[in-house]
């Protein structure tokens, strides 16, 4: 069935009990704030509003019913007790700007957070305020303009990305004014050094890597970026999309990053995926101090927590939210921290990389061609189906589709790009075996009808709320919006 | 794949380019370049009058799979672009060397063609990207 929209349910003058208007008129407003026209809300019953969303949750294709493994995503399982201690009454009801000394405990929380980032990212300074992945990577390449311009070199505004790299990276570098050197990679997934030298020079401001990368292997050539790039007088950015691989194992900061934004809602326990609140903390070495966005959490003389702010930081990016990024993200974040320790991280990293390469080898053994062979798989791997694509006409996207029938969400399709007909798996690190051999049986279980049915494999999925989309349709015409002029 | 057309040059980034009677440039991308990416939704141009470097970004060709940079394979200077491409991106879709042109560019000075592929050299290059 198609669920409406809940405008459409609308009848007037029927209410939910909880939203009834007040009883007295609100006095106290001035009248010129007062509105004329009452707001466009839908008139619906508390019921009707309950069974609108329970079918459309029940609609979802999420973590919380099915395997997930979205590689570049990390759909892991994000602890319900995180989420029960971010909504303690302490937490849910101190208002931003009441009396500082009565948000120390919140400020405390903030302040241990920032500690625990820094010594798992091996960065000298953090900042909590940036509230998205994408602000995040904003506020880093911000950060390593402003360092330049401080020095005079105003000049360098090239950004050098990989091939490889998220599609946000270049966005972001020319968000921030700069221009994009894009770098290839190599056959064995590394970045081509020959490349990057030649992508050098005096107006280089920096290089944006992942690392793992995302063809989900290791950099192992990362210590000889660092030094070309530092020689060229660039500064190194660590896009924190995979972070989960690498917990308690390596440190961005040992790498010789300058500056990392870390994906709070996907490392650290917030359900993502659906553009809800995000947190995209930044850290940075000591040249970079000066120009962390605000506010930070700080230590008073008399070890109270305070805000440091602009007369703290005079050099600082600025200010990038209200207040300090989503609170109730750096909560869970804080909370995931505590209950993980220094063993739990680097358990996170190594059963992540355990699944994956688990995965990896018994796809393989079915007959599934990897992407990058030779390679060791981090939290994530490519397989390319081009062959199949090519033989019965059955694409990468076919498969994702034939997936969903069969109870799987579908890995990540089509990227990275330079990868044709390829699938990016992320299993994570709190699936079980068994359910991992139930992806690949049904991964085999989808190749054999390719075969002999490949019809029935272009047609899917036949299970779902929704069939086969007009995804082309859909870009060249967006319609996002319901109007109530309709 | 059908057979390539033969009085183009090509790169391999999979562009094409047509020299014209005139002296202009006319630039696309190839039957190979407009499969893979798919069914495209959004073409973005360049300005008449842009002056580009050999291998500058020109335009921005995306599809519901992926968003890819056209460069442009010589140096010179924006003439003409496909406005048509605005409304019907999928011209270079069922017409890649025809109605799906992008734009037509005049070479600056010291151009030479010879760093580009033959139509044999490009079909040389794709049997080994398909291997």
């Amino acid at each position: 069935m198609n669920e409406t929209v809940i405008f459409e349910e609308s009848r007037n003058g029927r209410r939910a009990y909880a939203q009834a208007p007040a009883a007295v008129a609100a006095l106290d407003l001035p009248k010129e704030f007062l509105r004329e026209v009452p707001p466009m809300l839908p008139e619906v019953s508390e019921l009707q509003v309950v069974r609108h969303f329970t079918r459309l949750s029940q609609k979802n294709f999420s973590i919380d019913t099915h395997f997930y493994p979205l590689g570049s995503c990390t759909m892991k399982y994000n602890p319900r007790v995180c989420n029960s201690m971010a909504m303690l009454p302490g937490f849910l009801n101190r208002h931003p700007l009441g009396p500082i000394e009565q948000g120390q405990g919140f400020l405390e929380c903030m302040f241990d957070l920032q500690e625990m980032l820094k010594k798992v990212t091996g960065m000298k300074g953090v900042s909590l305020t940036p509230m998205a992945g994408a602000q995040g990577e904003f506020a880093g390449v911000a950060m390593i303009r402003a360092y330049h311009k401080a020095r005079g070199e105003d000049n360098r505004n090239e950004i050098i990305v990989p091939d490889a790299a998220h599609g946000t990276n270049p966005a972001t570098a020319t968000m921030c004014g700069c221009v994009v050197k894009e770098v290839p990679t190599d056959s064995h997934g590394d970045i081509n050094m020959e490349a990057l030298k030649a992508a050098l020079g005096p107006n280089t401001a920096g290089i944006m890597l992942t690392n793992p990368s995302t063809i989900g292997v290791f950099e192992r050539d990362i210590l000889d970026v660092k030094k070309v790039v530092n020689e060229a007088g660039g500064l190194l950015y660590y896009d924190g999309a995979n972070l989960n691989a690498i917990l308690g194992k390596v440190r961005p900061g040992d790498m010789g990053f300058d500056v990392i934004h870390m994906n709070l809602h996907k490392t650290f326990s917030t359900p993502h995926g659906g553009g809800g609140p995000g947190s995209g903390a930044v850290g940075v070495n000591e040249r970079l101090l000066p120009f962390m966005p605000l506010p930070v959490v700080g230590k008073a003389d008399d070890n109270s927590f305070c805000w440091l702010a602009e007369n703290d930081l005079p050099q600082s990016i600025g200010r990038l939210s209200g207040f300090m990024g989503n609170a109730g993200v750096l909560l869970r974040a804080y909370v995931y921290m505590l209950m993980l320790g220094r063993d739990g991280m680097r358990r996170v990293a190594e059963f992540a990389t355990l699944n994956a390469n688990y995965l990896q080898a018994r796809l393989r053994d079915a007959g599934f061609e990897l992407a990058f062979p030779d390679r060791r798989a981090s939290h994530e791997f490519i397989i390319t189906l081009k062959h199949q694509a090519k033989s019965v006409h059955v694409s990468a996207m076919d498969v994702a589709k034939a997936l969903l029938d069969r109870g799987y969400h579908a890995p990540t399709t089509y990227f990275p790009l330079l990868v044709p007909e390829c699938l990016l798996i992320e299993p994570t690190e709190t699936e079980s075996r068994e359910t991992l051999d139930g992806f690949v049986a049904a991964m085999v279980d989808i190749a054999e009808q390719a075969l002999t049915d490949a019809d029935g494999v272009r047609q899917a999925p036949l299970t779902t709320p929704v069939r086969r989309l007009d995804d082309v349709l859909a870009a060249r015409q967006l319609d996002l919006a319901w109007k109530a002029d309709k | 794949m059908s057979e390539l057309p033969g009085d183009l040059y090509y790169t391999k980034d999979h562009e094409w380019l047509r020299p014209e009677e005139d002296g202009s440039y006319v630039v696309g991308i190839t039957e190979y370049a407009q499969a893979a990416l798919g069914d495209l939704v959004y073409v973005e141009l360049p300005d008449v009058g842009q002056e580009l470097d050999e291998n500058d970004e020109m335009a921005v060709v995306e599809s519901v799979k992926a968003a890819s940079d056209v460069y442009a394979p010589i140096a010179g200077t924006v003439v003409a672009v496909n406005e048509e491409l605005a409304d019907d991106p999928e011209s270079i879709n069922t017409d890649p060397y025809g109605d799906g042109w992008i734009v037509r560019m005049t070479a600056a000075d010291g151009v030479n063609l010879d760093d580009m592929m033959t139509p044999n050299a490009y079909q040389e290059f794709l049997d080994e990207l398909e291997a």
